[in-house]
């Protein structure tokens, strides 16, 4: 965007960090990655009964140029997990990646040689939802608290301040694989 | 690698273009067609392009890879390309137990879920030579969801193909349609989707009160939205004009490739599993096999179209039979067999029914080693294999399940109708224009879950 | 001690199934003993402490029958006269075993001959006994007659060294992707098929994944502190 480097930095950006924000989550446009049961649920959220277009969001970009969310929706296999990066690498910024179902979020009950488990291991995700598959409405719900990370991203110097400090947080962070005990 | 233009420069990194020993390869990124006509006109094969549809793709029902040759606007070659959703469910019900088989079926053919696990529990339970003591109320029961998943089925079949096409109001009132049945299928099966329901033995539980009452109202309300289907497309010009004579398989074509379901019925054959190997007791049912005797994309269409009426006549007769079976058991008699849970609505939402968890725990030690067995190690069937296909909405649908005498599938195949069904692209495609692929696809209906597993 | 013990009694009288009765005489199917169980509850992967853990029981597959067969079973078997390596009859179905060389000869004959008429062929599905041996991968073909509305299942084997069978996609094209397949997830060359390449796994991909020396391949899995083993790992009823 350009309006980000005209503008000085920390002049009025807040204003505009949320009119840019409120701009995108109004109008936040799905690319077509359906793959398998989960597509379905999407579809049907896409549907009459649970509206996707009350969000701005009833129109499936074909074309990932013209997308900002991927919602990665069923089981990846190995044979697709190529053209899954393709067509994220495809998307232009600012994008978003949101996990549907367990099939995408850790590879779900097929923890196999076939299915890659997790889509994380291939795209970064903001949004993990499970469910098998979920339900439209838990769909909706996944999508509107992804909505309210679109509505606080930043832009311009603090966009590179925050990507610095979640690094940081998330190089420095305890692994999960090191979490001992019930974690209550 | 001579040539102008961004795409074979390699300047967009996500999507270089290349040369490659099959000639040159181009990715198009939008606004450079001249760098292709130029490209194109240079080459011997000035007039044959190779074109790539998918996997991602709007219109490629599923993620099915379709590689074109084009010249012009007609299609010389078309080959699928598939695999993009394989799973690896097969093996993996190897290393489960016979009923959690059914959970990992049941997701093959994500539109038709209780067909999966029909054949597979049919093909269990004649290896366990139970066929005869299944009750009746579970035999009704299974026809039942069976019948309302064909119904499900076939809007979806009707609203993708006719969203890709670009009829979006057919899609938007067949998920319309759709919704209902699922509302059926929460109260009767608890979920939306990809219910195991159907178990070896009989059915994972009774029909809660006032099912028979809502799928009654179900009934009346689709007799009314079902010809809103009739009155929107089959008189349509433009309808007409695309399906009418598009994707043509005669009889010969169909059964040399092995193709059943509607794209068979729609030749005029009317081979249907239901009434020539009949299971699950259909026979019982009235209903007629529908037909047409186009052969084509229109014909099969409007196969669907009735079938989905002749459906509802046997949801009728099946919920008529249920309200005379109040209280009968849904499950085998067998109790090694049966599987023994019991659910409930409790304070938040549906889980173990505490009256059946105070009877095995205080009343009955036996229904606490049944239920501790059954849970842990499964019961076992005995040796040698089985294959009970079913009449599912895409087609023959069948498991060749074999049995080592274990608790769990020595291989359990599926031999799905869409991953038969869709050899006939090329037959249908070739010759005609790219449009017609779309179309053609879309008749045969194939769920690539059922292709890939 | 080896503790026999029949899991179920087809069409035949029980003592011809106990595997030393079972006639291995030329032209049947010999010895259906396949595979060993070891162990009570077939526990595997830990401690069994429950004292039975030297119970050796044989899997025992239904075994061969004889003529007359039952109803039009014996039709079809007069129409593949002379090429039948055994017939299994059990619950209701019949199974013709075959030599892989009498395979297109056995398959022209049911669809071409008027009392056969199986024109319909539901696809090959691809079995792997490993303990087998010499007969490892099973090719099994499920013909329909939609003309007489028979159903029958012909099984075809051959060896882990030499995994070839003739293709049958000359007679019924429908085989086509099913061969593919089966080639994919087995290693079974059908001769004769007109490109037989991967089909659900990626091209290059090494190895035949249905095949029962091929891992699952899953990964343990973590759970706030703690880890389940992939499903082929996990201990197990079997």
């Amino acid at each position: 965007m350009g309006v980000e480097e005209k503008l000085p930095s920390g002049v009025l950006l807040t204003t505009v960090e949320g009119v840019a924000g409120y701009m995108r989550k109004a109008s936040f446009w799905p690319a077509t990655f359906g793959l398998a049961c989960c597509a379905i649920e999407m579809m049907t959220s896409g549907g009459p009964k649970y509206d996707l277009a009350r969000f701005g969001m009833e129109v499936f970009r074909a074309s990932p140029r013209q997308a900002d969310l991927m919602i990665v929706a069923g089981r990846v296999s190995q044979k697709m997990a190529p053209v899954l990066r393709q067509i994220y690498d495809q998307m232009a910024e600012p994008k978003w990646v949101l996990a549907m179902g367990v099939c995408a979020s850790s590879g779900g009950m097929f923890n196999n040689y076939a299915v890659v488990q997790g889509v994380d291991h291939v795209v970064p995700v903001d949004m993990y939802l499970p469910g098998c598959p979920p339900r439209p409405e838990m769909l909706i719900d996944a999508i509107l608290k992804l909505h309210d990370q679109v509505q606080h991203a930043k832009l311009g110097a603090n966009r590179a301040a925050q990507i610095r400090e979640l690094e940081t947080e998330a190089l420095n962070a305890l692994p999960t694989s090191d979490m001992k005990g019930m974690l209550r | 690698m001579a040539s102008t233009g961004a795409t074979d420069r390699g300047d967009d990194l996500y999507a270089p273009g290349s040369e490659t020993s099959q000639g040159r390869v181009f990715t198009v990124t939008g606004q450079d067609w001249d760098s292709i006509t130029e490209g194109l006109a240079e080459g011997e094969e000035a007039e044959r392009v190779v074109v790539n549809m998918g996997p991602q793709h709007p219109s490629t029902h599923g993620v099915l890879r379709l590689i074109l040759e084009l010249e012009g606007e007609t299609v010389t070659e078309a080959r699928c390309g598939i695999g993009y959703l394989h799973t690896g469910i097969e093996k993996n019900m190897e290393y489960r137990n016979w009923v959690q088989g059914v959970t990992f079926c049941t997701r093959m053919d994500y539109l038709s879920p209780f067909y999966n696990e029909a054949t597979y529990v049919l093909g269990i339970e004649r290896l366990l030579d139970i066929e005869e003591e299944i009750p009746e109320k579970a035999q009704v029961m299974r026809v039942l969801l069976m019948e309302l998943n064909r119904i499900s089925s076939h809007l979806v079949a009707i609203a993708t193909g006719g969203m890709e096409i670009g009829a979006l109001t057919v899609m938007t009132i067949g998920f319309r349609e759709r919704e209902l049945v699922l509302d059926l299928f929460e109260l009767i099966t608890g979920l939306r989707m990809n219910h195991a329901f159907i178990r070896p033995g009989g059915v994972a539980q009774d029909l809660p009160p006032g099912a028979l009452d809502e799928i009654r109202d179900f009934i009346t309300l689709m007799r009314k939205r079902l010809p809103e289907y009739a009155a929107l497309c089959n008189a349509n010009p433009i309808f007409k004009a695309r399906l009418v004579g598009v994707g043509h398989l005669d009889l010969a074509g169909c059964l040399a490739l092995g193709i059943s379901g509607p794209v068979l019925r729609s030749t005029g054959y009317g081979w249907d599993l239901r009434k020539t190997q009949p299971y699950c007791g259909y026979e019982d049912y009235e209903f007629d096999v529908q037909t047409w005797d186009t052969s084509d994309s229109y014909g099969r269409f409007r196969v669907r179209l009735n079938e989905m009426h002749e459906s509802l006549r046997i949801v009728e007769q099946a919920a008529d039979r249920l309200a005379g079976l109040e209280g009968a058991p849904v499950m085998v008699a067998d109790k090694k067999i049966a599987w023994p849970s019991q659910l409930a609505i409790g304070s938040d939402g549906m889980g173990n029914s505490l009256d059946h968890i105070r009877s095995i725990m205080g009343e009955s030690m036996e229904g606490l080693i049944h239920h501790f067995k059954l849970v842990t190690e499964g019961f076992r069937v005995p040796p040698g294999q089985a294959y009970v296909p079913v009449e599912s909405p895409r087609g023959e649908l069948g498991a060749h399940v074999v049995s080592d005498g274990g608790t769990r599938p020595f291989r359990a195949h599926f031999r799905d109708p869409s991953f038969t069904n869709l050899q006939a692209t090329s037959t249908m495609s070739e010759g005609g224009m790219v449009a017609d692929v779309v179309v053609a696809i879309a008749s045969i209906d194939p769920v690539m879950g059922g292709v890939d597993r | 001690m080896s503790d026999e013990r029949d899991e179920q009694a087809p069409e035949q009288p029980a003592a011809e199934q106990a595997p030393e009765n079972v006639p291995v005489a030329p032209g049947t199917r010999d010895n259906p003993a396949r595979g060993v169980r070891s162990g009570m509850f077939g526990v595997s992967g830990s401690g069994d402490t429950s004292g039975y853990g030297g119970l050796v029981r044989p899997t025992v597959f239904p075994g061969a029958a004889e003529r007359p067969y039952g109803g039009w079973f014996d039709t079809v078997a007069d129409g593949l006269d002379g090429l039948v390596e055994g017939v299994v009859v059990h619950r209701g179905e019949i199974t013709f075993h075959i030599r892989r060389e009498h395979l297109l000869e056995a398959a022209q004959r049911l669809r071409d001959d008027e009392a056969l008429r199986f024109e319909f062929c539901s696809g090959v599905s691809g079995v792997h006994y490993p303990e087998d041996t010499g007969r490892e991968l099973h090719a099994v073909y499920h013909l329909l007659s939609m003309t007489w509305n028979r159903r029958i299942r012909l099984e075809v084997t051959c060896p882990d060294e030499d995994p070839h069978i003739p293709s049958l996609v000359p007679l019924y094209p429908t085989n086509d992707w099913h061969e593919r397949e089966t080639w994919d997830f087995f290693g079974i060359v059908f001769d004769g098929h007109p490109s037989l390449t991967r089909i659900q796994m990626p091209d290059d991909w090494p190895g035949h994944p249905q095949r029962k020396d091929y891992p699952l391949g899953g990964i343990p899995v973590e759970y706030k502190g703690g880890t389940i083993p992939p499903p082929d790992e996990r201990r197990s009823y079997n």
